[in-house]
């Protein structure tokens, strides 16, 4: 499989997912809110442009920061151009903080790229904070 | 062993008061009825990720300290600040909510709920255009037409179907449950079936199609019989798989889709083929779906206030029931997401007058969304000390904004080690709501609801509202002591 070079622009969406949830209820500091918030689910398509399987490493950068997750494929219809990583941490390390005047911050439609980072790893929770926060 | 009935679950905006808890050794040891997210909520409530006594920031690490130690810290940073932040009131019940009130006019702070990065958007609009809008249990008897924007309450409200929409037997409207099985065995059938072509066992019939984005196509399901689900996002998400159609709009465009919809409910044509990726006639079909339908109900979450437009997507939605009911009967609601940020808005709005985004430092309250949210004071670096209550956002928060706030003094009171606990200067643990403490608590439908303590707490913990109770009251001993002092 040859690994595109380049960066893959897209439109970077934060939700909700079921897993998230669940870790969430069961506490921030287990493997499972981990895992549920350290993936990115991306297009096949966009998947195959990039030379990625499941699981593979992305760098997601956007104006306001950079963070590596895990790219997982989207396992319902397409959605090409858009990435989807779950609430957390993580996300919000990169969501655009521009709150058009009202307090809400742009959660959904920052635009970002994506790379293929295979050996760059995912930061745990507390290396994530040592990282943004020094904490 | 004992068994507990109807109990309410503490976790989202549906609020289910079905559950039934069995009770072992003083510990819940098995959750009926409930969805994932309820069940991982009531058996972990006692995990090492629980805190078992205050913690107070020395030297850079959190170490172990008395509630009268930390109390007493709070209150004098509090009392210390000059414009102070209080946030989150989401995941607690009114009474503690009722005392962070006091507490906020005591300090002269800002109080805000995390309705602001959740339905802040939606709550403007309403204050801006009125919202028609019911119970949930007139939904459930009467909707014959459900529709689901920007949200996924497979994910978000799991239950939210089963005891609410779809799935559930109403007086005058059936469950769909049958008609959404027999889609899934068709649907694994076809799959079979595609999987003994690739292998070769079987005569290859027919490529299978390549989904594509403008796959929108109303299916025959949408002329059915009963009750119909539709749902319309930007991704096709598990929600999106139960409906009888699905429509996938091209992100940050639902305003313009709205405003398509609503020209042609009023009979306007459209000089354009498609709007958002959606051909017109589509939504000629989706509109003629509306007008036709007896009850209809849109239920919208995070992708109409959260992506471009925000609260003017809003505005658009609220119009468009208002539109639709020119010709028959439609309500719209958001999905609340935390289990009592519905009853921060309303306790809020019975205290001070305004819903969230509260602040206290001229000595009165006063409301301007965009200069007294909290993400807004924090990006503009204008506060000096916090206190979170039962929320967590330095997980939720842009990191910028969290930036600012973990560079002041930080007070959190949670039940859990959570994010914003592990970056904070003074952590109070607490007994649950829901689990350990009675409450009360306000259904995404502004229903209250009673909520059940089930098991004791850890020895010792006292409640958010307890502590916050104490910190007020430290609060106005260390004041009242500076003015005899002065």
């Amino acid at each position: 499989m040859t690994m595109l070079k380049e960066k893959l622009k897209v439109t970077l969406l934060t939700g909700r997912t079921i897993e998230q949830g669940v870790g969430k209820e069961a506490g921030k500091g287990t493997q499972g809110y981990f895992e549920s918030t350290t993936m990115c689910y991306m297009d096949a398509g966009d998947m195959k442009k990039l030379g990625i399987r499941n699981n593979t490493h992305v760098k997601v950068t956007t104006p306001n920061g950079s963070v590596v997750l895990r790219a997982v494929k989207h396992a319902r219809g397409a959605m090409p151009g858009m990435i989807y990583i779950p609430y957390g941490p993580w996300a919000n390390a990169i969501v655009s903080n521009e709150t058009t005047s009202i307090g809400m911050p742009s959660f959904k439609g920052t635009p970002a790229e994506v790379e293929s980072a295979p050996d760059e790893p995912v930061l745990t929770l507390k290396e994530l904070l040592r990282k943004e926060f020094g904490r | 062993m004992s068994i507990v009935n109807a109990v309410t679950c503490p976790v989202c905006g549906c609020l289910c008061d079905d559950i039934e808890l069995t009770i072992a050794d003083g510990k819940v040891a098995q959750v009926k009825n409930g969805c994932s997210m309820c069940e991982s909520k009531f058996l972990n409530y006692i995990s090492e990720h629980r805190t078992k006594t205050p913690l107070i920031r020395k030297e850079g690490k959190l170490v172990p300290a008395s509630y009268e130690e930390a109390i007493h810290k709070s209150a004098e940073i509090l009392a210390n600040a000059n414009y102070p932040i209080l946030y989150g009131w989401s995941s607690t019940d009114c009474e503690a909510q009722r005392a962070g009130v006091a507490l906020a006019e005591e300090v002269g702070g800002v109080l805000d709920n995390t309705a602001v990065v959740c339905h802040g958007p939606s709550i403007l609009s309403v204050q801006e255009v009125g919202i028609p809008t019911a119970t949930l249990g007139q939904i459930r008897h009467r909707a014959d037409l459900i529709i689901y924007w920007g949200c996924n309450p497979w994910s978000a409200h799991p239950r939210h179907l089963e005891r609410y929409t779809s799935f559930t037997e109403g007086r005058f409207e059936g469950s769909e449950w049958k008609s959404y099985i027999n889609k899934v065995k068709a649907s694994a059938g076809r799959k079979k079936l595609l999987s003994l072509e690739r292998k070769g066992v079987l005569k290859q019939r027919y490529e299978p199609p390549v989904q594509t984005v403008s796959d929108n196509k109303p299916p025959a399901t949408l002329s059915k019989e009963g009750r119909k689900l539709i749902v319309i996002d930007v991704r096709k998400s598990m929600t999106a798989e139960m409906a009888d159609y699905f429509i996938q709009v091209e992100p940050g465009k639902d305003y313009e889709i709205m405003q398509a919809i609503r020209a042609l409910v009023k009979d306007q044509e459209l000089d354009v083929d498609e709007v958002a990726g959606v051909p017109v006639e589509y939504l000629q079909e989706l509109v003629d779906a509306m007008i036709n339908c007896e009850f209809g109900v849109i239920f919208f979450g995070m992708g109409l206030t959260q992506s471009a437009g925000k609260f003017r997507n809003i505005d658009v939605a609220i119009s468009l029931v208002r539109d639709l009911n020119m010709r028959t009967k439609f309500i719209i609601m958001p999905m609340r997401g935390h289990f009592n940020v519905t009853g921060a808005n309303t306790v809020f709005t019975w205290q001070s007058g305004y819903p969230y985004a509260v602040d206290f430092s001229l000595g009165y309250p006063r409301y301007n969304p965009g200069e007294t949210t909290v993400v807004d004071i924090l990006l503009r670096k204008e506060s000096d000390a916090a206190l979170v209550v039962a929320s967590d956002p330095a997980s939720n928060f842009p990191r910028k904004a969290v930036e600012h706030l973990v560079k002041n003094p930080l007070i959190v009171i949670d039940p859990h080690m959570n994010v914003t606990a592990l970056v904070g200067d003074v952590v109070f643990p607490s007994a649950i709501v829901g689990i350990e403490k009675v409450g009360t608590a306000y259904r995404m439908d502004h229903v209250p609801l009673p909520l059940k303590k089930v098991v004791e707490p850890p020895e010792g913990l006292l409640s958010d509202e307890e502590i916050l109770l104490r910190i007020l009251e430290e609060v106005r001993r260390i004041k009242s002591q500076r003015k005899e002092a002065a």
